[in-house]
């Protein structure tokens, strides 16, 4: 289901290991999140070369692939921070890379982001950055609001961390506050850029678990960029791997482990 | 290279080889500041456009704008309040030998009035503001750049032209003109202390001299041209720090060119504006 770098394509398909690569018009029906043909360079420097992609509800896809591939950029643009230089994002059935300003801040809402330094606004405590969005976009009185926030923040464990400051919590807490902010609306596609990068081993479990929590409960599509592949096997439903700008394999995590293509094997050789 | 800088052939003999990559070189060094120059002015248009069209649309971000009049007014008033006297006292110590010399000691309560409020007031306040307010919202919204929080509001739906940078440009045209009274205000009593020291004098008097002869409308230019300062320090500090990059060096850099580049601007637009407010206001 991809536009493909011929050479590594080739080695993929050579290999056998391709076989969950789909028609994205088939898998399109009930999709969260569907990707045709995405381009983006900066001047020279092609980053994405024609992705395709689709995510359905429910499903958690881990995109992996080595630094400067373009992972955290094709986050970007579904949440429309950058625009594509050409491709299709139909995101719920809607295309939002030729939408207008309030058209994509109203998909902007029913997407989660959490950012891999996880961005928290840092003249705002805790309580009032998951509370942002709320007060932004419902009507909430001031009691809903501060009963939905205590619900959020106990849903990571935070919920004894509500008056401090971001600068005075650990980078796994901020990450944890992030994904709480993250979910303040309710999403039903959530965008995780390296949830669990710089974090210990136990903090990043913790966060994965998390992550299937919701998974579980709330039944959000996720794409999850990582290069943490003992998170990736927790939590991925699929994963992709990118590589010089296309997305060159697709499969389970055993079945991209059990790849004897050169490129995957090395990538999955370490950690795994 | 450029098109731009490339060298006409027939400028370029075939006796003088060596010539062409002198030339060349020349017209890089000339061309890329200018070029840099045209681009930055290119960028602020497209940022002014932005801010404008979200600026009409709701919510008009109330809470965010009482915020930011507080943090750009109230919190500037003792510095401007400062400048302002220390610029009456030292123009009170200074007039009075030059006045005294020409035998118009009596001029120098209108002197100071006139000189504050036309003129020093507007400026001091204008620089001070460009230094204080312009270095603030030029770091606070380049680390807000560096670590994705201003890409963290556009994600969750936030036009964060509206948010951050229209209110902070409001704020700074609304607060110009009342902290440029407070400054005039300051330096006429300033003047007043410096004068009444070395000759006394009521302040009752003081005023009724320096007040005499003008009117309302006098004040009213120079007072209300610091509204066009405030756009100008508050558009080119949002501007320079949404724009940031490069980690900590990169809000550094910003902080520093919000206060160069809006102290530079608001010493042309001074001089623009006094010019119009003489051909307008003679």
């Amino acid at each position: 289901m991809m536009h493909a770098n011929p050479d590594v394509t080739m080695r993929a398909t050579e290999t056998g290991d391709n076989h969950a690569m789909k028609d994205p018009e088939r898998d399109s029906a009930g999709a969260a999140m569907v990707l045709q043909g995405l381009h983006k360079s900066y001047g020279a420097q092609t980053v994405l070369n024609g992705i395709d992609l689709t995510v359905s509800k429910g499903e958690t896809l881990v995109v992996l692939g080595r630094s400067g591939t373009g992972k955290s950029v094709l986050l970007k643009l579904i949440i429309g921070l950058q625009k594509p230089d050409s491709g299709s994002i139909r995101v719920h059935g809607e295309e939002i890379t030729s939408a207008n300003m309030e058209a994509v801040n109203k998909i902007r809402k029913t997407m989660g982001f959490l950012f891999q330094h996880a961005a928290l606004y840092d003249s705002l405590s805790v309580e009032e950055n998951v509370a942002f969005p709320l007060r932004r976009h419902t009507t909430m009185s001031a009691a809903q609001r501060g009963d939905r926030v205590q619900e959020l923040l106990a849903g990571v464990g935070m919920e004894r961390e509500l008056k401090k400051m971001p600068s005075d919590i650990s980078g796994g807490m901020q990450k944890r506050v992030g994904l709480a902010r993250a979910m303040a609306l309710e999403p039903g596609i959530l965008l995780l850029d390296e949830p669990t990068a710089g974090l210990d081993p136990i903090t990043s479990r913790e966060i994965d678990e998390l992550i299937l929590k919701l998974q579980e409960e709330r039944d959000v599509a996720s794409i999850v960029v990582t290069h943490d592949l003992l998170s990736a096997k927790l939590i991925a439903d699929r994963i992709v791997l990118l590589h010089q700008g296309n997305a060159v394999m697709e499969g389970t995590f055993d079945e991209l482990a059990r790849s004897d293509d050169k490129f995957v094997a090395e990538f999955f050789k370490r950690d795994s | 290279m450029t098109d731009n800088t490339r060298v006409p052939s027939r400028l370029v003999g075939e006796d003088t080889p060596q010539l062409t990559p002198l030339v060349r070189s020349a017209f890089t060094s000339l061309w890329s500041p200018v070029n840099g120059f045209l681009e930055w002015f290119g960028d602020l248009g497209i940022f002014a456009s932005q801010v404008i069209r979200a600026a009409a649309r709701r919510p008009f971000e109330g809470r965010e704008l009482i915020r930011q009049l507080d943090d750009i007014g109230s919190k500037s008033l003792p510095l401007v309040a400062l400048a302002g006297s220390a610029v009456g006292a030292v123009l009170a110590l200074e007039s009075r030998s030059s006045l005294l010399r020409f035998g118009a000691k009596s001029m120098l309560p209108a002197a100071i009035v006139y000189s504050v409020v036309h003129e020093m007031g507007p400026v001091v306040t204008g620089l001070v503001v460009s230094g204080r307010v312009g270095a603030g919202i030029g770091a606070e919204l380049g680390s807000m750049k560096v670590t994705e929080q201003i890409d963290a509001i556009e994600a969750s739906g936030v036009n964060p032209y509206k948010l951050l940078a229209f209110t902070r440009i409001l704020a700074c045209i609304l607060m110009l003109p009342l902290l440029t009274l407070a400054a005039d205000f300051c330096g006429v009593a300033a003047g007043w202390i410096a004068d009444t020291l070395v000759d006394p004098i009521s302040f009752q008097k003081f005023l009724h001299s320096g007040f005499g002869g003008t009117s309302f409308s006098d004040f009213l230019a120079p007072t209300f041209r610091t509204a066009v300062f405030g756009l100008i320090i508050g558009t080119i500090a949002c501007f320079q720090g949404m724009r940031s990059q490069g980690g900590t060096q990169g809000v550094g850099r910003s902080a520093t060119s919000s206060v160069v580049l809006a102290s530079l601007f608001v010493i042309l637009a001074d001089v623009i504006l006094v010019k119009l407010i003489l051909v307008f206001f003679p």
